[in-house]
């Protein structure tokens, strides 16, 4: 069977280090919520704000990653495909027919994917942050010469927080499912893990640059 | 710098150490037998067992205090001028308080009961409205600088002392041995916990009654109780605080500074603000390890973390006051007492039903230092609600007000249904209509209301009261303050305080937003689970 490497060694550091640090918020800021006991409070805080920090460390070199890599490109938005990568999940995945979309290096995230992945990246991760440091930062606010920034209150802060949490959560439930969509249920987090992806069928297009030769020759 | 001279360094210097050690021990072993006593460092520069004017035999107070005037001639010209000898204070927005003038919900009032009340004045024969508060003999110096721990008043003599062998209480058979006043003016000294205790830890008629958070555990405490007042640790006297000049005591809970957004006093600096605040020493963010506390102090009260409980000691405070059951005459025809397991007396017929409590954890509410009285001659009426004899004003919206950690003392006390106003009670005393001798409360209401000149219809009823009071003594050691889960939580200690989100407790939560973002969750796992289970049923019918 076909390979292609496709997740490179930061971009699965990063991925996973992500996952973690995220669903430990996650744990952390409903607890924080009062949504239930866990760490208990000052714990679950501290805990939050450490992987708050991290995760904000560990942004700062996947943007700057992705724009020296060019790697920005796999989330521009596309309409191409989109329909039949629908279709596909509501009924083709069912009925046994190939998934519409053929992975490549220079493209390996299906349009809805990049559509997802670009709505997290876009909306959700900076929600969080901006409510994030504002809360975290709350008291500090009142000095602000800027009276929309003065005179926020914290309630407000918490919703826009809360809220951004809840859209991650959704986000990761939806996500750890789709993961088991591969050729096998395990495929793609294989390929998460090594950065190998499989072809489920023998790769059949010539390849068209240096990048996926390459790629292709390892297997 | 060679290797070998530094090793060289090193050994002398070990030398050194050896030798400094060695010389030591023997200067002691030497000295030890033949050095007299160091000499005493007093901190004072006047010795008073030396002065002439108190080597006399002294007949009563006054004869003290013209001594000490001797010397200390302004002493009285400044006393006069304090709230500890008018009794008196002028709220800011004109209400005249002090204990002369308000009625509380422990003993109530001091009028009509001078001679009793007096015992903690510091003065001598303030036994009715006609004393004379120009007297500079009978200012008390005693109450406040005795040293000896011998200096007693006994209450009913009008804050006078005893200096000859009586019969007290008259007629019990119980004789009282008079003080030595000599030896007490000999000893005088600064002012010590004792004697500001010697009041203040008794407020209310007996030790821990009215504040809590101070009583006569605060007379040497241990760290855990108090980690400024210490006996062998810091060592605080209440002066250590409240900063006396001229006889000034600042920290009266009548004019408090509920925020102080001041930073922490320097020396060689002229400060109008109050010294008794926790922010004249520790300032502003005195929290090191953990700066995220520091985010607390525009909102909350060091006290209210810092004190997480109060009445720690040993002794309870009376939490409750039911003067309405008052008077029960036991199956003996006497009046009656009853004490719990504890033998901790909760029903007296003197005093009625009371609650007691120890290591009560305080109310919280916000406070911006200004305090209202419902004072004798406002009106008043049974509702709903207890009648507020006094309460704290804030909110979290004033920018003035921290949320304090406070007392409620809950009471129920007799007033007059018909003129609808707080009575004055004649409590004590040696005649009939006293409630202490009689427990007639239509007598002692009359009586009490004649003395001030006040209307009374005849008609006693008891009225439900609630009165305030700021916790602020007893801080505990860091370690033992408040945890964040014990207000970050629902149900936590500031579950009732308004107007403020507080990250982790429910009532401040959207609950649309909760419920909606839970029910996207949990569709968002139905549907996947829902695809999942139609993935692995299409599978097996392949196979």
């Amino acid at each position: 069977m076909a390979r292609i490497y496709i997740f490179k060694r930061f971009e699965r550091f990063w991925h996973w280090a992500q996952a973690a640090l995220i669903i430990l918020m996650l744990l952390t800021g409903f607890e924080i919520h009062g949504t239930y006991a866990l760490f208990g409070w000052e714990k679950a805080v501290n805990l939050h704000t450490t992987a708050a920090w991290t995760l904000i460390g560990l942004w700062l070199f996947a943007i700057f990653w992705h724009f020296t890599t060019g790697e920005w490109k796999q989330y521009v938005p596309t309409t191409k495909n989109i329909v039949a990568v629908m279709a596909y999940y509501s009924v083709g995945i069912f009925t046994g027919v190939p998934h519409p979309f053929r992975i490549t290096q220079l493209s390996k995230h299906n349009p809805l994917q990049r559509l997802a992945y670009l709505m997290v990246k876009m909306f959700i991760n900076p929600l969080i942050w901006v409510s994030g440091l504002l809360y975290l930062y709350y008291n500090n606010l009142g000095a602000s010469k800027i009276a929309g920034i003065a005179g926020v209150k914290l309630g407000s802060i918490a919703l826009v927080h809360t809220a951004a949490a809840f859209m991650m959560l959704a986000f990761l439930i939806g996500h750890a499912y789709l993961v088991t969509t591969g050729h096998t249920p395990l495929a793609h987090i294989k390929a998460m893990i090594t950065g190998w992806e499989d072809l489920d069928e023998p790769w059949s297009e010539p390849p068209t640059d240096g990048a996926r030769a390459q790629g292709t020759s390892a297997s | 710098m060679s290797t070998r001279y530094r090793n060289r360094q090193a050994a002398s210097l070990r030398f050194d150490a050896l030798f400094l050690l060695g010389a030591a021990l023997f200067a002691g072993a030497t000295y030890a037998g033949e050095s007299p006593a160091p000499p005493v460092k007093l901190s004072s520069t006047s010795d008073h067992t030396k002065f002439k004017a108190l080597q006399r035999d002294f007949n009563s107070g006054p004869e003290v205090t013209k001594a000490c005037l001797t010397c200390h001639t302004e002493a009285s010209k400044q006393l006069h001028l304090t709230q500890h000898w008018t009794w008196e204070f002028l709220n800011p927005d004109g209400q005249r308080l002090g204990k002369k003038h308000v009625i509380n919900n422990f003993c109530t009032s001091v009028a009509s009961n001078y001679a009793s009340c007096t015992t903690c004045h510091i003065g001598y024969g303030w036994k009715d409205d006609k004393f004379d508060f120009k007297s500079e003999v009978n200012v008390d110096c005693l109450i406040c600088h005795d040293s000896t721990g011998n200096y007693r008043k006994q209450p009913g003599l009008a804050g006078n002392v005893v200096t000859k062998p009586m019969e007290f209480p008259p007629g019990s058979g119980n004789m009282v041995k008079p003080i030595d006043l000599k030896k007490i003016a000999q000893a005088v000294a600064k002012t010590s916990r004792d004697n500001c205790g010697a009041c203040h830890f008794f407020g209310g008629g007996g030790d821990g009654v009215k504040h809590g958070d101070m009583d006569s555990s605060l007379a040497s405490p241990d760290k855990a109780l108090d980690v400024h007042m210490d006996a062998t640790g810091n060592n605080f006297a209440c002066a250590t605080c409240h900063m006396t000049e001229g006889h000034q005591v600042p920290g009266s809970r009548y004019a408090p500074t509920a925020q102080d957004k001041g930073g922490a006093h320097l020396r060689g600096k002229e400060y109008t603000t109050n010294p008794t605040t926790c922010q004249s020493c520790h300032g502003q963010a005195p929290h090191k390890a953990n700066a995220k506390l520091n985010h607390h102090t525009d909102k909350v009260a060091c006290q209210a973390c810092h004190i997480p409980a109060y009445a720690r000691g040993g002794v309870p405070t009376k939490m409750s006051w039911d003067w309405s059951t008052a008077g029960r005459m036991g199956a003996d025809g006497k009046p009656l007492i009853r004490k719990d397991a504890k033998c901790r007396v909760h029903y007296t017929a003197a005093k009625g039903d009371f609650v007691l409590g120890e290591n009560v954890v305080p109310d919280y509410m916000w406070f911006n230092g200004k305090v209202k009285y419902t004072l004798f001659g406002d009106k008043v009426e049974k509702s709903g609600q207890p009648t507020r004899i006094n309460h704290f004003e804030g909110s979290a919206e004033d920018g003035k007000s921290l949320i304090w950690p406070v007392k409620i003392m809950r009471g129920k006390q007799a007033y007059d249904p018909v003129n609808k106003s707080l009575v004055v009670l004649h409590m004590a005393g040696n005649d009939d209509t006293a409630f202490w001798t009689n427990f007639n409360w239509e007598r002692a209401v009359a009586t009490g209301m004649a003395s001030v000149g006040a209307p009374f219809s005849g008609k006693v009823d008891f009225l439900e009261t609630e009165s305030t009071w700021p916790i602020t003594h007893m801080v505990a050691p860091a370690k033992s303050a408040l945890r964040c889960g014990d207000c970050h939580t629902s149900g936590g200690r500031l579950e009732k305080v308004p107007g403020i989100y507080i990250p982790g407790r429910g009532s401040d939560h959207a609950s649309w937003l909760d419920a909606a973002g839970w029910a996207i969750a949990a569709l968002t796992l139905l549907g996947v689970l829902g695809h999942g289970l139609g993935r692995v049923v299409v599978s097996r019918r392949k196979k």
